[in-house]
């Protein structure tokens, strides 16, 4: 208790926010918490932006008519599923180097957001694929490195709840997710060789977007809406993480007790 | 300690697991009656039609390949560990990824490569043609070592845990998935006409990366486990 005392006392350092000061799980708890509301906030009011663009201003499509407007959420679910995978690597990565225990609480947080934007991604394909392509599912080279994306995920939130050792279950799912993350791009390039039939990338970097700027700013809105949803959602997550691991200390049990006596 | 000490050290741990391995014959043959079972059902859910059979052939001998190196990956270290001896390696004052490495090619000698010289043989019951028998038994050699290798890891991550074996299969098998394109593919590419020169060199480059970096990350996660 004397250690988080000492370590509050320089919470701010020279004016700037001591980010170690929130790399503990009990004062990381309440702040996660505001952050939560704040992305969840964000998310809702992008949203309804994007989802306005994606209905009322996107022209129709030339050649798909009305069904591509499953695009809005199409890819960005797709685009947060990879992205995550990336931050949950990352973060379990962090975890353990530097043997810091949020880090790998956050790489916990994220991988059922990441599955659930896998999912997504997947089963809107579906619906896309069957009046574009008349099949719900063709074994394309993006559908299948989706799958597999998702499979990634399953292995590595089966294997962490298969450690009843938190520690354990954070070093071994690191292990995992950095030799997935390894994985992704050789698995991704072989099964691309493998078969492609799916529509080319429309947006990249290099080349200016074969898409209209509209269908391209509802797209880009809402994938800013799925990635606040995601922070929002994996904040709410690893609050409850922390507090499932934190249920010994006396914080927590202030924090419940408080909580009982509010309500 | 000499400077050929560590490779002593890897040669000893070779030639125990290897006399373990012909102590107990038995479970070198379940891996391979495993292999020829798999591959025998295939023809009865599909029908013998030999045509289809003789397409399907390459992807069906790899899958079946595949599942029984993953199977067999359950022994890599459970014996070891139960006895004690997987501890005294970890505490040896050898790099703990070369032992690792050791015991992963003593597993591949005794598993893998009798799959390997058996594969031809299920092959010909296929229909196969004899230029694509050699690719396959040339892809099996390149594509089985990494399938140990990136299975060690899985096995070591698993060690000691409830339902290890389906849970390894989770971790494992997705991760198998380039070994499989590019094996089959080669052997498909060969049946089409093609040349297997381009799958093989991947398959090569894959057997590589993963006997640079497989040892020492199973090595992690065996300390991992250990602890």
């Amino acid at each position: 208790m004397d250690r988080h005392i000492r370590v509050g006392a320089r919470r701010r350092v020279r004016g700037a926010i001591n980010l170690y000061y929130y790399a503990a799980p009990r004062t990381f708890y309440p702040l996660a918490g505001r952050m939560a509301r704040v992305f969840y906030a964000v998310a809702v009011v992008l949203g309804a932006i994007g989802l306005y663009i994606a209905f009322f201003v996107a022209p129709t499509d030339a050649q798909q008519g009305e069904g591509y407007r499953i695009i809005f959420l199409h890819v960005p679910a797709a685009w947060m599923s990879m992205f995550l995978y990336v931050v949950m690597a990352f973060w379990a990565a962090v975890g353990l180097a530097f043997n810091t225990r949020l880090s790998s609480m956050m790489a916990q947080a994220i991988a059922p957001t990441g599955a659930w934007m896998a999912f997504l991604a997947l089963w809107t394909g579906a619906l896309w694929g069957k009046p574009m392509w008349g099949t719900w599912w063709v074994w394309d080279a993006r559908l299948t490195s989706e799958l597999i994306l998702l499979f990634l995920y399953l292995g590595f939130m089966a294997l962490q709840a298969a450690i009843d050792d938190p520690r354990r279950a954070d070093r071994a799912g690191a292990v995992l997710a950095i030799v997935g993350v390894v994985n992704v791009p050789i698995i991704y390039f072989s099964v691309q060789w493998w078969n492609t039939l799916h529509q080319g990338a429309s947006v990249s970097l290099t080349r200016s977007p074969s898409m209209a700027a509209t269908m391209l700013w509802g797209m880009l809105v809402m994938a800013l809406a799925f990635w606040m949803y995601c922070l929002g959602a994996t904040l709410t997550r690893v609050r409850a993480i922390i507090l499932e691991r934190e249920r010994r200390s006396d914080w927590a049990h202030e924090l419940a007790l408080g909580k009982e006596r509010d309500a | 300690m000499s400077a050929s000490a560590p490779l002593a050290a890897f040669a000893c741990v070779l030639r125990r697991d290897l006399l373990l391995a012909l102590r107990r014959r038995s479970d070198v043959a379940t891996t391979l009656f495993f292999f020829v079972i798999v591959v025998t059902l295939f023809p009865l859910g599909v029908g013998p039609e030999m045509s289809l059979l003789r397409t399907m052939a390459p992807g069906v001998l790899w899958v079946a390949a595949l599942l029984a190196s993953m199977l067999a990956l359950g022994r890599l270290f459970a014996g070891d560990y139960a006895d004690g001896t997987l501890e005294q390696l970890v505490l040896a004052p050898h790099p703990l990824g070369l032992l690792v490495g050791a015991k992963i090619a003593a597993h591949w000698l005794v598993t893998g490569l009798p799959l390997v010289l058996l594969a031809p043989l299920l092959g010909l019951a296929f229909d196969m043609r004899a230029e694509a028998l050699g690719t396959l038994t040339l892809s099996l050699l390149l594509g089985t070592p990494t399938l140990g290798l990136i299975g060690a890891i899985g096995a070591a991550l698993t060690l000691g845990l409830r339902g290890a074996g389906l849970l390894l299969s989770l971790l494992v098998l997705p991760l198998y998935i380039p070994v499989l394109i590019f094996g089959a593919g080669a052997v498909e590419a060969v049946a089409g006409g093609l040349g297997p020169g381009a799958h093989l060199s991947v398959l090569g480059a894959l057997l590589v990366l993963a006997l640079f970096f497989a040892p020492w990350a199973a090595a992690l996660a065996l300390r991992i486990s250990l602890e």
